[in-house]
């Protein structure tokens, strides 16, 4: 089943992207790489990933944006949104979940927890498209 | 010439005169008055060059030689002094609102009645003959003319009504132009204008005559000086006389010195008629220049007459005249005999309109007042009554002039007349000079010291000449007074050697200056006289800040001022003053009590119709006034000054305060802006620090987690462990560096270096990098730049920072970065220049700030720190350099920075 569900990755730092692409890979995900806010909302026009690993701060168009886009799009609404992000204040985080984020996950990060958090939205993924 | 058409052409200058005087106040009623020039300021003081000057200064210098210059040496050595003296007056006379030399000797010594009617007939009796040889000049003039032309019929036709028709027609002239407003401060424009325009005829008319004289009768200069040196009588006459005659060259000069100012004709051109103090600069040069033209033909035109007309046939006075007669030069004798005139008639319109001011208002209107009589009949209308005492005095002292004339000046030469005059008003330089200087100097030292020096100078100058003309025996001049010999009028107490006008001026000055001085010292003072010594001493400290009426202290009722005031100025007129007043002093209109402001304001308007001694006449008539003394009158004006230096201090006070609390608020708005700045430079950090440190623990986690790895990707990871704890190592450092450096902890270990040699080794350095991207890398050396005094590792910081900048911006391949030093003017020029993708105008300043993009967090940075450029900046501050950068987007960036050699 996993193999269905497209994650893409965004971040500008090299290292993590080369992380969460072994992570998510190795749990069985198709999985996308995008290294700026542009790349990304290509490969979503492209490919309507199901899960998508966003980072926020990063150059031309950032994270905010990606999100506020896809949440407002009938097309894309369905895509659930993880902040990924070394902006740990409280309006951080506030203005994360107003731009429709489904998760917002401080940097660093446990790599385990991320794995079972992005596996339990896969699951309401999965059971959502089935019904 | 035909006397008929003499008398034509004089009554058409004067027609033109009056044409001249009627233009410039119409003029001014538009509002383009030409009094406000000083070229004009300056041209009416020549009304100093009188008939005198035209026609005596040529017969003077034929009797006694250059002698006749010590009149225009006075004043220019006075010139000068007036910036001191003169521009003081004018001050006073403006602030006091005072209009003659009489009111202003008055108004100086506590406004006293009597002074005022004592200079008032010192004046009269000193000028009365100086109007009087100008009216000889002028019909003596004429008959000269028409005689030639063997008109003996203008002896039976003018003579002794010619000087009589003349003195009429002028008196026309001076009552319309000298009497048209009653408050004398507004000033006469059109006769100002008319007596600048006489200055400039009379000075064209005698350097067309002396050309003449010296061009065309004689051959220059020379030749003049070469023929009279021939006759040992006229040789005398241009070098200086070896007996003994210096003194007199003395005191002619202090003579001439102090009629240049008090002559009424001139304080009234000075003093009265100046608009602005500032017309005195243009003056203080271009009156003695006038004075130097007009004199510059004196002597040869003496020289001259004397070769032609031998054996005195003709009187050297008129040599001006004769010697273009003699050549049937009629047009020239036309010109020079209306230069004559000109002279004569601007003399005796300011001179008269001068004494009449001082007739109405120093002796008839404190008479009048005095009156209720004459007061209840004239009431409502004194301004009328005014003007008209004002034109019966102008009538008056034109009639006076003529019978002197008639009487008395016919025996006497034109300059001996003009000297008695000088030697008149010289007796009022003690009482002026030391009531602007002198405080102490009071009424009662004035009044003395004027009349003895008065009396004297009437016993050696006046009674001798009055005793030519018959009126006393002879035998006072031989035998003295009362056959007194040691009264003999020309050898005062055996006085000799001195001629007599200098005799005359060193027993009336003496006498003058000393009782001044004795009893000055010697009595008593008045409050008023010692308010007044203080605003005239003072005037430039007192002329903005302090009321006369300070002092005064009494009650006076408004509806009274008013009826005053209406008296002069007319009902409505005086309704506005007042009403303009209470507005701008902020005065309640209800009050029917007047505010001592308002009196003194009342007062000072009056004195400007009437004079100062007679507005305090009328003033005083309408108040009840509280005597107050001297100590009270110090204590007050004390008390003035010190409110006046603590309200200087409290407004010091409150602006320091202002200062203070604006200072503050700066500080407070730095103060947040500088925390603000810290807050986002803390969360920046900290952003900074996780992203290293998110790579480092997932990656490490990956590696724990999977130890079934690839053994390529585990070294990978690993390997990108390492090099992200690097940068997080590095970024801590440069963090505390950094704060080092903005607290101000970072010091310099300066030591002697060479930039270039610096260069090289971060080349050195970043040789493999450099390499690897296949950068071509030029260095330019400057081999003049000089070593200098700088930090070694901190410089080699910047460079590196700046170069592996470069590179990191470079593309692969293409890459081109040149590094060049620069000595110019005692600085060196390091610059680092690439052709990656260059830097946004927006950011090229911002790049140098601490994570540039704190400030607007869309901006992402580029990679790297963001501290680079931040502490680079730092370093090359700290040894009083600059650093910027100079990019455009596409085409690379040039970064330099100077540092200056010591």
């Amino acid at each position: 089943m996993k193999e269905l569900i497209k994650v893409l990755i965004v971040d500008d730092e090299p290292s993590i992207l080369m992380s969460l692409e072994f992570l998510m890979k190795k749990e069985g995900y198709q999985v996308f790489i995008a290294r700026d806010g542009s790349e990304a909302m290509d490969i979503i026009e492209k490919e309507v990933p199901s899960i998508i690993l966003l980072d926020i701060m990063m150059p031309n168009v950032d994270g905010y944006e990606v999100c506020y886009h896809v949440k407002n799009s009938l097309r894309f609404e369905h895509i659930k949104v993880v902040f990924l992000s070394a902006k740990n204040k409280e309006s951080d985080m506030e203005k994360g979940y107003s731009v429709g984020a489904d998760l917002y996950v401080t940097k660093p990060f446990s790599t385990r927890t991320l794995v079972s958090k992005v596996n339990a939205l896969a699951i309401n993924v999965v059971s959502g498209s089935a019904s | 010439m035909n006397s008929v058409v003499l008398i034509m052409v004089s009554l058409l200058y004067l027609a033109i005169l009056f044409g001249i005087a009627y233009w410039a106040e119409k003029q001014s009623e538009k509002g383009k008055s030409l009094v406000t020039n000083p070229y004009i300021y300056s041209l009416s003081l020549a009304v100093y060059c009188t008939a005198w000057t035209f026609y005596g200064s040529v017969g003077r210098a034929v009797t006694n030689g250059i002698e006749f210059l010590t009149v225009f040496i006075g004043p220019t050595i006075m010139m000068p002094l007036w910036w001191i003296v003169l521009r003081k007056i004018i001050r006073i006379c403006k602030v006091q609102r005072i209009t003659s030399i009489a009111d202003f000797i008055s108004s100086r010594y506590g406004k006293n009645a009597t002074l005022g009617v004592l200079v008032t007939l010192i004046c009269i009796l000193g000028v009365l003959p100086y109007i009087a040889i100008q009216l000889k000049a002028i019909s003596s003039s004429f008959l000269i003319v028409a005689h030639s032309s063997g008109d003996q019929n203008a002896d039976n036709l003018f003579w002794g009504d010619l000087a009589f028709y003349i003195a009429v027609v002028l008196s026309v002239f001076t009552i319309i132009f000298g009497t048209r407003k009653i408050d004398s401060t507004e000033r006469h424009e059109g006769m100002v204008t008319a007596i600048a325009a006489e200055s400039i005829i009379k000075l064209v008319a005698f350097l067309v005559t002396g050309f003449f004289v010296t061009y065309i009768v004689f051959d220059g200069f020379g030749d003049i000086f070469q023929k009279a040196s021939l006759i040992p009588e006229l040789k005398k006459t241009f070098v200086f006389n070896k007996e003994g005659d210096s003194s007199g060259w003395f005191w002619h000069i202090l003579l001439s010195m102090s009629a240049v100012m008090f002559l009424p004709r001139q304080f009234q051109v000075a003093v009265v008629e100046n608009v602005n103090e500032k017309h005195l600069d243009k003056a203080m040069w271009l009156f003695p220049l006038y004075m130097l033209l007009i004199n510059i033909f004196v002597i040869p035109t003496a020289l001259g007459g004397e070769l032609l007309f031998a054996n005195n046939a003709v009187n050297s006075d008129n040599y001006v005249l004769a010697i273009p007669l003699k050549f049937n030069q009629k047009i020239l004798t036309l010109l020079t005999y209306i230069g004559g005139f000109s002279a004569a008639t601007s003399m005796i319109i300011v001179e008269t309109i001068a004494l009449s001011v001082m007739i109405s208002n120093n002796l008839v209107m404190p008479v009048v007042l005095k009156s209720k009589k004459i007061q209840e009949q004239f009431q409502g209308n004194l301004s009328g009554l005014v003007n008209n005492i004002r034109r019966t005095s102008i009538a008056l002292v034109l009639l006076l002039a003529y019978l002197y004339y008639k009487t008395i000046a016919e025996h006497y030469s034109l300059v001996s007349i003009g000297m008695v005059s000088f030697t008149a008003v010289a007796q009022f330089t003690p009482a002026i000079i030391g009531g602007l200087f002198w405080k102490t100097g009071n009424r009662k030292g004035a009044l003395i010291g004027l009349i003895s020096g008065s009396v004297i100078w009437f016993y050696t100058l006046v009674l001798p000449s009055i005793v030519g003309a018959g009126f006393f025996p002879q035998s006072i001049i031989d035998h003295g007074l009362f056959g007194l010999e040691f009264l003999k009028p020309f050898s005062l107490f055996g006085l000799k050697g001195m001629d007599n006008v200098s005799h005359c001026l060193f027993w009336s000055l003496l006498c003058n200056i000393g009782c001044y001085l004795y009893f000055s010292i010697n009595s008593p003072i008045t409050s008023i006289e010692h308010n007044q010594a203080v605003i005239f001493v003072d005037i430039f400290q007192y002329s903005e800040q302090l009321e006369p009426s300070a002092i005064w202290r009494g009650t006076a009722y408004i509806r009274d001022i008013k009826i005053l005031l209406s008296n002069f100025f007319g009902e409505k007129r005086s309704e506005k003053i007042l009403r303009l007043f209470a507005q701008k002093h902020n005065l309640s209109p209800k009050n029917d009590r007047a505010d001592p402001k308002l009196v003194g304001y009342v007062e000072k308007l009056l004195a400007g119709v009437v004079g100062t001694a007679s507005a305090r006449i009328m003033i005083s008539s309408v108040s009840k006034e509280e005597k107050i003394s001297t100590e009270e009158v110090i204590s007050i004006l004390k008390s003035s000054q010190e409110l006046l230096s603590a309200n200087k201090s409290l407004k010091k006070k409150s602006v320091e305060l202002e200062k203070a609390t604006s200072e503050l608020k700066d500080a407070n708005e730095i103060l947040k802006r500088t925390d603000k700045l810290k807050d986002d430079f803390l969360s920046t950090v900290a952003h900074e620090i996780r992203t290293p440190l998110t790579s480092i623990r997932a990656l490490s986690e990956i590696v724990y987690d999977n130890p079934d790895m690839e053994p390529d990707e585990r070294e990978h990871f690993l390997g990108t462990v390492v090099k992200e704890s690097d940068r997080l190592g590095r970024l801590i450092n440069q963090v505390l560096d950094l704060e080092k450096y903005e607290s101000g902890k970072q010091k310099l270990d300066k030591e002697d270096v060479d930039i270039q040699d610096i260069i090289k080794d971060v080349i050195d350095t970043l040789h493999q990098q450099v390499k690897e991207k296949s950068i071509k890398l030029i260095f330019i050396p400057d081999r003049f730049a000089p070593r200098l005094e700088a930090d070694r590792d901190k410089l080699m910081q910047v460079v590196v920072n700046l170069l592996s900048n470069a590179i990191k911006y470079c593309e692969p391949q293409k890459g081109e970065i040149i590094i060049a030093t620069h000595y110019v003017e005692g600085c060196i020029y390091t610059s680092v220049q690439d052709n990656g993708s260059g830097i946004d105008k927006r950011f090229q300043r911002l790049i140098f700030d601490k994570f540039f993009q704190a400030e607007d967090q869309t901006i992402k940075k580029p990679k790297g720190s963001g501290l680079g450029l931040a502490i680079s900046k730092k370093i090359i501050e700290l040894h009083n350099g600059q650093i910027w950068v100079e990019s455009e987007v596409g085409s690379g960036s040039k970064f330099t920075f100077m540092i200056a050699v010591v």
